[in-house]
C-alpha cells in the first residue's frame, strides 16, 4: 500500500524501463546557461557590496536583511545554473538528498541560535567592560 | 488503491512492465559525490552556526568593521566567481571532446583559484600581524575556523584539478576522466556557493553589526 505510488512512478518513468539501454548523458549545461548564471551572480554580488560599502541605506537592519536575502537568491542561482539542479537529475535523488540536508541545516542553525540566545538572555549580566579589564580586576 | 492500479493495468493485450531489480540511477558515482557534498554542507552549516553565535563576542578585541577589508573581499569574490565560470567553460569543451581547450580552461580556472587562496592567506597574515589572530576572541576563532575550512577546501580542489589535468593530458578524455571532471565540477561550484554565504553573512553582515 505504502509502496504503491513509488512503484507506479518507476514504471511510468522511461529512464527506469530502459535503464541499461539508452544511458542519459550527464548534464553539462549550455554556454547560454553558464553565461546567464554568471551575469545573475555578478549582479547579485555587486548589489550587496554596493549597499554596504556605499552606505546606501540608513537602517543597518534593513541592509542586513537585504544582504542575506540577495545571498539566498544567489545561492539558488548557483544551484540552478552552475550545479544544474532540477527535480529530474539522478531520478530526483539529488533533490531529495538536498532537501533532507536543508532540513538538517535549518534545524542546526535555528536550534543553535535559539538555544544560545536563550542561554545568553538568562545569564547573569556583567557590567559592560572588556575581558582584559575584568581579568585584571 | 491497489485495486484501481490492477484493473487499470490488466486488460487484453495490455503490456505490463515489472521491475526485475532495484532501480538505480546510471550515474551512481555522481549521486554518491553529491551526497558527500551534502555532508560537507553540514560541516559548513555547523561552522556558520558557530559564527552566528560567537560573531558578536569581541572580548574587547577588534570588531569586524576594524579587521575586514571589503575591497580585498570584493576582489577575492570576483576571483572565485571567474574560477567557477571558467570551469563551466572547461566542462562545455569536454562535452565537445576538445582536449586542449578543456585543459586550457581548466588551467585558467585553477589560476583564479590560486589567486583566491593567495589573497586569503595574505589577508590572514595581515590580520594575525595586527594582533587579530584566532586566539584573540570568540568572534575571531569562529571566523578563522569557518573561512579557513573553506580555504582548505579550495586548496584541495586545486590539487585535485592539477592531478586531473595531468590525467587528461596523459590519457585523454576517457570515460573515467570525464566522470572525475564532473565530480570536481560539482565540488568547484559548491565551494563558490558556500563562499556566497561567507561573504554575505560573515563579512558584509559582520561589518554592519
Amino acid at each position: 500500500m505504502s509502496g504503491a505510488p513509488e512503484d507506479q512512478g518507476y514504471q511510468s518513468d522511461p529512464r527506469y524501463l530502459h535503464s541499461h539501454e539508452g544511458t542519459p548523458e550527464p548534464e553539462h549545461g549550455t554556454l547560454r546557461g553558464y553565461l546567464t548564471g554568471f551575469v545573475l551572480a555578478a549582479i547579485l554580488t555587486v548589489i550587496p557590496f554596493w549597499l554596504v560599502m556605499g552606505d546606501v541605506l540608513d537602517s543597518a537592519a534593513v541592509t542586513t536583511l537585504l544582504v542575506l536575502g540577495l545571498g539566498a537568491v544567489q545561492i539558488v542561482v548557483h544551484m540552478v545554473y552552475f550545479l544544474h539542479m532540477n527535480s529530474r537529475s539522478e531520478g530526483g535523488w539529488n533533490l531529495m538528498a538536498m532537501l533532507f540536508t536543508l532540513i538538517i541545516v535549518g534545524v542546526t542553525l535555528a536550534g543553535a541560535l535559539w538555544v544560545m540566545h536563550n542561554m545568553n538572555a538568562n545569564m547573569m549580566h556583567l557590567p559592560p567592560m572588556g575581558a582584559e579589564e575584568m581579568l585584571h580586576r | 488503491m491497489s485495486e484501481t492500479t490492477a484493473s487499470g493495468a490488466v486488460g487484453p493485450g495490455a503490456s505490463i512492465f515489472y521491475a526485475t531489480e532495484e532501480p538505480h540511477p546510471d550515474n551512481g558515482t555522481l549521486l554518491g559525490f553529491w551526497i558527500y557534498l551534502m555532508s560537507d554542507c553540514l560541516i559548513f552549516a555547523v561552522l556558520f552556526a558557530c559564527y552566528a553565535v560567537y560573531g558578536g563576542s569581541y572580548a574587547g578585541g577588534p570588531t569586524p568593521g576594524e579587521v575586514f577589508d571589503l575591497h580585498g573581499l570584493a576582489l577575492n569574490t570576483a576571483m572565485l566567481l571567474f574560477s567557477s565560470i571558467t570551469y563551466g567553460f572547461a566542462m562545455l569543451e569536454m562535452a565537445q571532446r576538445r582536449r586542449t581547450r578543456t585543459l586550457a580552461w581548466l588551467a585558467v580556472a585553477g589560476l583564479f583559484a590560486v589567486a583566491f587562496v593567495g589573497f586569503e592567506v595574505n589577508e590572514f597574515a595581515h590580520m594575525i600581524a595586527e594582533g587579530a589572530g584566532p586566539w584573540r576572541s570568540a568572534f575571531l576563532s569562529s571566523f578563522f575556523a569557518l573561512v579557513a575550512t573553506h580555504g582548505l577546501h579550495v586548496t584541495s580542489g586545486i590539487i585535485w584539478l592539477a592531478t586531473l589535468m595531468i590525467q587528461v593530458g596523459r590519457y585523454g578524455l576517457t570515460a573515467e576522466n570525464e566522470r572525475r571532471l564532473s565530480c570536481l565540477s560539482m565540488f568547484w561550484h559548491f565551494l563558490d556557493l558556500v563562499w556566497v554565504g561567507v561573504f554575505s553573512f560573515v563579512y558584509l553582515v559582520g561589518v554592519l553589526r
